[in-house]
C-alpha cells in the first residue's frame, strides 16, 4: 500500500467527516430526515468546476463561492420543510435530488452526462496543492472547522432551539421558538457545509460527473450519520471514517462490499439503532456507564 | 388521433405504476415504513420470471411462479427486518431497508444470479390479439398489461373487501394498535399484506421485462421511485388514491413529454409535480391530516 494510496483515503475520510457532520446538522439537531445530501455536495463541486473552467477563478474564490451559493440554495430548496413533514419530505427531499442530477445530465453548460473534466489543482500562498499531504491537510482543516461549528450549535441557544424543534415542533411554536427560521437556518448551513465539502471534493479529483452525486451518495452520507450516531458530533465522524474505511479494508472480497455495507446497516439498525457510538448504545454505555445523556437520549421520533 | 394514442399509450404505462405502487402504498398504509427495498422485490419477480419461461417457454406459468416467489421473499423480507423494528423510531425502519436495497441490489448484480447484462423475455404478448381502432391501436404486449393489471387489481379489491382477513388488513391500516386490541391476528395480517403487495410489484416486474424485452439487475431503482412519488400524491397508504395518482402521473408525463418534447427527462418531471404538489397538498391529492 503506497504512501499516496493511503492518503487519498485518508482525504477522503477528512470530506466525508465533513459532509456527515453537515447532514448531522439536518437530521440530528433539527430532526429534519434528508435523503438528498448529495445534491447539495454536487452542487458545490459544479460550482467549484464552472468557476475554475469557465472563469478561470482561483481556488479561494471558487471555494467561497460554492459554500455560499450552496447555503443560498439550501435556504431555497429548504422550504418544502415549511409546508411538509416526516415521511413526506423525506420523499421531498429525494426527489430533489433527482431533480438537481438530471439538470447537470442535461444542461450543457454543465457539461452533460460527460461531467467537467480539468479542474485546476488549488493553489494557495502560492502553493499547489495537487494530492498528498497538503490536500489532506487542507481537508482536515476543513473538517475541524465544520466539527468547531457543529460544537458551536449544539452549545448555543441555536442548538437548544433545533433540538426543542427535534422534540415536538407544536411545542416550540408554544414557547416562542419559530420552527420555521431554524429549520430553514439548519438547511441553509447543512448545506453550506456540504457545497464547502463539494469545492474541496472537485479539485481533489479535477473532475466532475453528475452520478457522482446520485440519490445512492445520499444514501451513503446519511448511512454514516445513522451507523455512527446521530444527534452526537462524535457518531458522524466515527460513522465516515468506518464507512468509509471497511469496503478499502475488505478488498479482499471487494466484489461484495456493497452487499456487506448493505448487511451492516440491516444488522446496525436490528441490534444497534442508536448506532455505534450514539447516546444509549452499547457501546457508548460501557464507555460511559455514568453518562447522564443516557437519561435524555434524543430520539429522531417521526410520527 | 395522437391524443387517443398517448392516452392509451399513458393507461398502459399506469398499468405498471400501478402494480408497483400497489404494494407500497399496502405496507406504508400497515407499517408505516417506506418499503424502499421494494424496488428488489420487482427486480428479482422479472428475474424469476424469466428464468421459468427460458425453461418451460408458457407465459402464464412464469408469471404465476414469479408472483408467489416475490410474495414468499416479500414475507422474508418482513420476517427478517421489520417484523422486529415495529415499535422503534420511524427512521430506524427506514435506515434497514436502505440497507437492505443496497444489499439485494448489489446481490442480483452477482454473475451467479442475473449478473451486470441485460437478458430478453421474448413471451411477446403471450398470444393476445392486437387491438386497431380508427383513433388508436394497442400492440398486444400493451393488452397483455391492462389485463393481467385489471384482474389482480379486481381479486386484491375482493379480497380487501370480501373475505374476514381482508377487513382485519383494513383494520389494521386504520390503526394497527387497535385492530390488535380486538383481536386481529396482526402477524397474519402483515404477512398477507407483504405477500400480496410484492407478488403485485412481481407481476410489474415480469410485465415491464415483457413490454421493454430486457430484464437487468437495477431495472427496478426508478419504479419504485416512480411509485413513491405515486404514493405521495395519493396519500399514503390510500389504494384507491394510487390507482388514481399512477393513471394521473402516466398522462401528465407522456403528455408533456409529447407537447413540449425532453426538456428534462421524463423523471425529473414526475420529482417536480411531486415536490410542487407537496408545497400545496403536503398530505398528498388525497391525503388527509
Amino acid at each position: 500500500m503506497s504512501t499516496g494510496y493511503l492518503l487519498t483515503i485518508f482525504t477522503f475520510i477528512a470530506i466525508y467527516i465533513s459532509l456527515a457532520l453537515s447532514l448531522n446538522i439536518l437530521v440530528g439537531f433539527a430532526g429534519q430526515i434528508s435523503l438528498g445530501q448529495a445534491a447539495f455536495f454536487g452542487i458545490g463541486a459544479y460550482t467549484s468546476a464552472v468557476l475554475a473552467i469557465r472563469y478561470s477563478l482561483p481556488f479561494t474564490i471558487d471555494f467561497i463561492s460554492a459554500i455560499l451559493i450552496t447555503g443560498f440554495v439550501g435556504l431555497f430548496l429548504g422550504l418544502p420543510s415549511l409546508r411538509v413533514r416526516h415521511d413526506f419530505l423525506v420523499l421531498a427531499t429525494m426527489g430533489i435530488n433527482f431533480v438537481v442530477i438530471s439538470v447537470f445530465k442535461y444542461v450543457d453548460f454543465f457539461g452533460g452526462a460527460m461531467g467537467l473534466v480539468n479542474i485546476p489543482a488549488p493553489v494557495l500562498f502560492g502553493i499547489s496543492f495537487r494530492g498528498g499531504v497538503p490536500y489532506f491537510i487542507l481537508s482536515s482543516i476543513y473538517a475541524l472547522l465544520t466539527l468547531g461549528l457543529c460544537w458551536y450549535i449544539s452549545k448555543t441557544w441555536s442548538g437548544l432551539a433545533f433540538q426543542t424543534i427535534r422534540s415536538d415542533e407544536d411545542a416550540a411554536a408554544s414557547v416562542g421558538v419559530s420552527s420555521a427560521r431554524y429549520k430553514i437556518y439548519a438547511f441553509g448551513i447543512s448545506a453550506a457545509i456540504a457545497g464547502g465539502a463539494g469545492s474541496l471534493y472537485a479539485h481533489f479529483i479535477g473532475s466532475v460527473f453528475p452520478d457522482t452525486f446520485a440519490f445512492v451518495e445520499s444514501i451513503a452520507i446519511l448511512s454514516m450519520v445513522i451507523f455512527g450516531g446521530v444527534g452526537t458530533l462524535r457518531g458522524p465522524i466515527i460513522g465516515a471514517i468506518i464507512l468509509r474505511l471497511t469496503p478499502e479494508l475488505l478488498r479482499f472480497i471487494s466484489d461484495y462490499r456493497f452487499t456487506l455495507y448493505g448487511a451492516l446497516l440491516v444488522l446496525m439498525m436490528l441490534f444497534q439503532p442508536m448506532g455505534i457510538l450514539g447516546n444509549g448504545s452499547w457501546l457508548w454505555q460501557k464507555l460511559h456507564p455514568n453518562n447522564r445523556d443516557v437519561a435524555n437520549t434524543p430520539q429522531m421520533e417521526v410520527k | 388521433m395522437d391524443f387517443a394514442q398517448n392516452l392509451s399509450n399513458a393507461i398502459i404505462l399506469g398499468c405498471t405504476y400501478l402494480l408497483m405502487a400497489a404494494g407500497l402504498t399496502m405496507v406504508y398504509g400497515v407499517l408505516k415504513v417506506l418499503h424502499i427495498a421494494h424496488a428488489s422485490v420487482y427486480t428479482i419477480g422479472a428475474f424469476v420470471g424469466v428464468l421459468v419461461y427460458s425453461w418451460v417457454g408458457n407465459f402464464w406459468l412464469s408469471l404465476l411462479i414469479a408472483m408467489i416467489f416475490s410474495g414468499v421473499f416479500g414475507i422474508l423480507i418482513y420476517r427478517f427486518s421489520y417484523y422486529y423494528l415495529l415499535d422503534v423510531p420511524r427512521t430506524v425502519p427506514l435506515i434497514a431497508s436502505i440497507g437492505l436495497f443496497v444489499m439485494l441490489t448489489d446481490l442480483l448484480q452477482k454473475p451467479f444470479l442475473m449478473g451486470p447484462y441485460q437478458r430478453a423475455f421474448p413471451a411477446g404478448g403471450a398470444g393476445l390479439p392486437r387491438i386497431d381502432t380508427p383513433w388508436f391501436s394497442i400492440t398486444s404486449k400493451q393488452l397483455l398489461i391492462f389485463s393481467v393489471t385489471i384482474v389482480l387489481m379486481v381479486l386484491v379489491y375482493l379480497l380487501l373487501t370480501r373475505t374476514r382477513i381482508g377487513l382485519g388488513w383494513q383494520a389494521a391500516s386504520l390503526d394497527r394498535e387497535m385492530a390488535a386490541a380486538v383481536g386481529i391476528n396482526l402477524n397474519r395480517i402483515i404477512a398477507l399484506n407483504f405477500f400480496i403487495g410484492s407478488a403485485l410489484a412481481g407481476a410489474a416486474g415480469v410485465l415491464v421485462g415483457i413490454y421493454n424485452n430486457s430484464v437487468f439487475a437495477t431495472m427496478g431503482d426508478l419504479p419504485s421511485y416512480k411509485a413513491f412519488i405515486i404514493i405521495v400524491l395519493g396519500g399514503m397508504g390510500s389504494l384507491p388514491g394510487a390507482i388514481l395518482a399512477s393513471l394521473l402521473l402516466a398522462i401528465v408525463e407522456n403528455f408533456l413529454v409529447a407537447s413540449i418534447g425532453y426538456v428534462l427527462p421524463r423523471d425529473s418531471i414526475a420529482f417536480l409535480v411531486l415536490i410542487l404538489m407537496l408545497m400545496f397538498r403536503p398530505h398528498g391529492l388525497l391525503g388527509q391530516e
